[in-house]
């Protein structure tokens, strides 16, 4: 399998490091979702939804592994897929060794993606093993692997890990000795309390792990250890889980004491054998002394200190895996977050113009001082609101320029020649949106390489040209972003989708409209690839790509021709988009249009205009007659005053017709915030939403689209 | 939705406090656990082919509101609009919109007791939204169901099979 996958990082002209950030957060959200989905897997009665969940979990990391040319991670995880997919078919019943093989694997991927994310080059530790042990369960036999928590360490131990007991740490890496720690690991209340010797246990079997020695506790329920561990806590919690439930351990870091590190060298302590209680830890100074130089500097310092980043990165160390990590360099918040606080300044640009405009009147050499930090609020307000603004908006491009490497790699594989061709990089998308969004689009543009375009030789035989095109593109469309995958491929195959379909059991007829047909693709598991490659055909993506989409109120509409290719339209509404609008005066009144569709504007001359029945009118421009919508009698503008008649139109293009706007003035060009009407309202003919100005007044972004349907009737 | 109303009916069994405001000459009182904040009237941006009681939409902190004229909406004989006009801003159904009536007069709190069924009513208001009415030292209340009133069809607030 693995010889499949290119052993490459970056280069091929596209720099693909930096995305690597984002795939190891989402790789590490993923493993840490699908360990939780293990663990909480009732075996009796896994229900479909946590299989598929879990099987989504390993497929995407293995997805976005395979992309950025991460074989080993690849390769084990696509086994994993491979054994969690005939558990999510019923074809294997889950059982406790398939859940301890899976999330030892999880583990592993993990080590393999820290060493790649810290560009560690040593020899990796061997899959070799967990691979082996997978495809038998998956093939049905039952390995007879005694202790599932003891074959960890072939993963976890890199082939030249340190002997094991005292000498961990100590002499042979120093450096991970001086980070070690020294923990109260408090578990508790257990039901059992034998579930604690569990935890006892992974110390034993677990080579570099630690030294642990139990404490005498005040509560039955409760037992206390003292761990001296190089570890991440997070890491041990991730081991505790095996024996008991998260929110029973507490761990806490123990002041060090000099010389104190020698309990590290005692052998396993006799059980039940209570070892001085925490103050003092007198026992210390006299245990033997197992550590000398090396671990010494470590007690000097507060450990607390020690950031988890300053530690050796990678090395043979066991417990590198999280500490390898480096630190972030960006962190994650809640959307809901941002939401508030781009409300909040909106609110403050609102007082802050308030305030401007009530300063006006005042006398300038009065009230210098005033004035002058009045100014600086307005500039302090504006430079806020965009860089809050800017939090949330991300362009296309961001997520487009990830594809043409992984097509290139794609087409490599499967011999075919692909061109990609990318449209409306720069329309902005809410970051939120385009996240959730780079899913869905990654398995459509997987899938329309898989399936959609043709083997260069049946291509020159369907006549058409030996490489085939994929079209990705991006537009604000009415009230909505339109992301389209286009391909000029075989398109889909009415007959075999219903075939398929027959085949699992889904009820079907021949007179099913094409469109009909097109959507049971979005059955989980529905595939129609005949070969199950590691790119696609498990039917993994299409259900996946619905329910995310429609998680965002968006759909996906399918155009396929037989022979001609296959168009998927995913129309996404705007919940939050920042746009570029025209604002145009009408009576007293502002709207916005969408700067996207504007064409032109002109000061119009009557001869121009030419009125033909029912009194609709047409507008010659250059050459071209336009049909002329008066916004003021759309909109049913009160005129107060004097009728002065509105002489400008803006041209505006939507759908592939233009018609031209009359208007009263143009006011400008800016960008504003899409808000959605229907959250407290309703949709509202012509409007594709609304927006806050400057002075907090609502105005109403027209739906040009809408406007141009219109006239056409 | 029904389940909602329902709630609210049984609810009324028991003391319960409504804010009080008038529209003309009459008194109405709603649920006080609906009434989000209350603010002074400034001029909504009106939307265009609606009804008359629909005066636009507001900025409420970011929020898009819908602004309801109640006093257009029962067909009050004077709607005027000045700084003393008083718009209550309700939550329902997880929605913002925000009414205008006349002024706000205070907080009371009604026990069962103190509520009677409404006689039918011959009003521009759909009987079901009254939940009845309430008196107080000789005052009478109209005691409506905002949410069911705002929720039905004729107010348009809320797009057809949504």
């Amino acid at each position: 399998m693995a010889e499949g996958y290119q052993e490459s990082g970056a280069g091929d002209g596209l720099d693909l490091t930096q995305f690597y950030q984002i795939f190891f957060e989402e790789a590490g959200e993923n493993l840490d979702q699908m360990e939780q989905m293990l663990l909480n897997l009732n075996l009796e009665t896994a229900d479909d939804e946590a299989l598929n969940g879990i099987f989504r979990c390993a497929h995407s990391v293995k997805g976005g592994a395979a992309t950025f040319g991460f074989s080993d991670v690849a390769e084990l995880t696509h086994q994993m897929e491979s054994l969690l997919d005939k558990l999510r078919r019923h074809e294997l019943q889950p059982n406790p060794l398939m859940v301890d093989v899976l999330l030892e694997s999880a583990d592993a991927s993990r080590l393999l993606l820290a060493r790649h994310q810290t560009g560690d080059t040593s020899d990796p530790p061997s899959t070799a093993g967990l691979v082996q042990r997978i495809s038998e369960l998956a093939s049905g036999s039952v390995p007879m692997a005694a202790e599932p928590v003891v074959e960890v360490v072939p993963v976890v131990a890199a082939p030249a890990a340190p002997p094991p007991v005292a000498a961990a740490p100590a002499a042979k890496v120093p450096k991970v000795a001086a980070s070690s720690r020294l923990l109260e690991v408090r578990l508790g209340p257990l039901e059992r309390g034998e579930q604690a010797d569990g935890v006892k246990d992974l110390f034993r079997d677990i080579v570099g792990l630690g030294r642990i020695a139990e404490v005498a506790s005040d509560k039955p329920e409760i037992r206390v250890f003292k761990v001296r561990t190089t570890s991440a806590d997070d890491e041990l919690l991730d081991l505790f889980v095996f024996h008991v439930a998260r929110e029973q351990v507490q761990i806490q870091q123990l002041p060090e004491e000099e010389g104190s590190v020698g309990w590290l060298d005692l052998e396993d302590p006799p059980a039940g054998a209570p070892v001085a209680p925490a103050p003092g830890y007198g026992f210390f100074e006299n245990a033997p002394g197992g550590f000398d130089t090396a671990p010494a500097p470590a007690p000097a310092k507060a450990p607390a200190a020690v950031p988890v980043a300053a530690r050796p990165a990678g090395g043979n160390a066991p417990a590198a895996a999280h500490a390898a990590q480096p630190e972030a360099a960006t962190i994650r918040v809640a959307i809901s977050k941002v939401d508030q606080l781009i409300n909040l300044v909106g609110e403050l640009v609102i007082t802050q113009a308030m305030l401007a405009q009530n300063s006006q009147a005042l006398d300038p050499a009065v009230n210098q001082q005033l004035l002058a930090g009045l100014a600086d609020l307005d500039r302090n307000t504006r430079d806020l609101q965009e860089s809050v603004m800017s939090i949330r908006m991300i362009p296309m491009s961001i997520v487009f320029s990830r594809f043409p490497r992984m097509l290139r790699d794609l087409a490599s594989k499967l011999g075919k020649k692909v061109d990609f061709v990318t449209q409306g990089e720069a329309t902005e998308l809410d970051k939120g949106l385009v996240e959730k969004i780079t899913d869905p689009l990654t398995h459509l543009v997987r899938n329309s390489c898989d399936h959609g375009i043709e083997l260069p030789e049946d291509r020159l035989q369907a006549g058409k040209s030996e490489t085939g095109t994929i079209t990705l593109s991006a537009a604000h469309q009415g009230g909505s972003i339109v992301i389209e995958v286009r391909d000029d491929g075989r398109g889909l195959s009415r007959e075999k989708i219903l075939q398929k379909a027959r085949e699992r059991g889904i009820e079907v007829s021949d007179s099913m409209s094409d469109p009909d047909v097109w959507q049971l693709i979005f059955a989980p598991g529905f595939s129609t690839a005949d070969v199950v490659t590691d790119v696609s055909g498990r039917g993994v993506g299409m259900d996946v790509v619905k329910k995310n989409i429609a998680a965002l109120n968006g759909t996906v509409e399918i155009d396929s021709v037989v022979g001609q290719g296959m168009k998927v339209s995913v129309r996404l509404p705007l919940t939050l988009a920042i746009m570029d609008g025209m604002s145009v005066g009408v009576g007293e009144e502002v709207y916005i249009l969408p700067l996207s569709s504007v064409v032109e504007s002109f000061q119009v001359k009557d001869e121009a205009v030419n009125t033909v029945a029912q009194g609709s009118r047409l507008v010659k421009v250059r050459d071209e007659y336009m049909p002329v919508i008066e916004l003021e009698k759309v909109f049913r503008v009160p005129r107060h005053g004097s009728d002065k008649a509105s002489d400008i139109m803006v041209v505006v293009e939507a759908e592939g017709s233009r018609v031209a706007l009359l208007v009263d003035e143009l006011l400008g060009q800016q960008q504003v915030v899409v808000k959605n009407l229907e959250t407290n309202y309703r949709k509202v003919p012509n409007v594709s939403g609304a927006t806050i100005l400057g002075d907090g007044q609502v105005a109403l972004i027209l739906d040009t689209s809408a406007l141009v349907r219109r006239s056409r009737h | 939705m029904n389940e909602v109303i329902g709630e609210t009916k049984t609810a009324t069994m028991g003391a319960r406090e409504y804010l009080t405001f008038r529209l003309g000459q009459e008194e109405y009182g709603i649920d006080i656990l609906k009434v989000q904040e209350i603010r002074g009237y400034e001029k909504p941006t009106r939307i265009a082919n609606v009804p008359e009681f629909i005066r636009g939409v507001v900025n409420l902190r970011g929020t898009i509101v819908p602004i309801v004229d109640m006093r257009l909406k029962f067909n009050c004989e004077k709607a005027e609009y000045n700084g003393f006009t008083v718009v209550i801003i309700l939550n329902l159904y997880s929605r913002v919109v925000g009414i205008v009536v006349d002024s706000v007069s205070d907080v009371m709190e009604l026990t069962s007791e103190q509520v009677r069924p409404a006689p039918d009513l011959d009003a521009s208001l759909d009987n079901s939204a009254v939940l009845g009415l309430g008196s107080v030292n000789e005052r009478m209340l109209i005691l409506l169901d905002i949410e069911k009133l705002m929720a039905g069809v004729d107010m348009g607030l809320v797009s057809l099979g949504a």
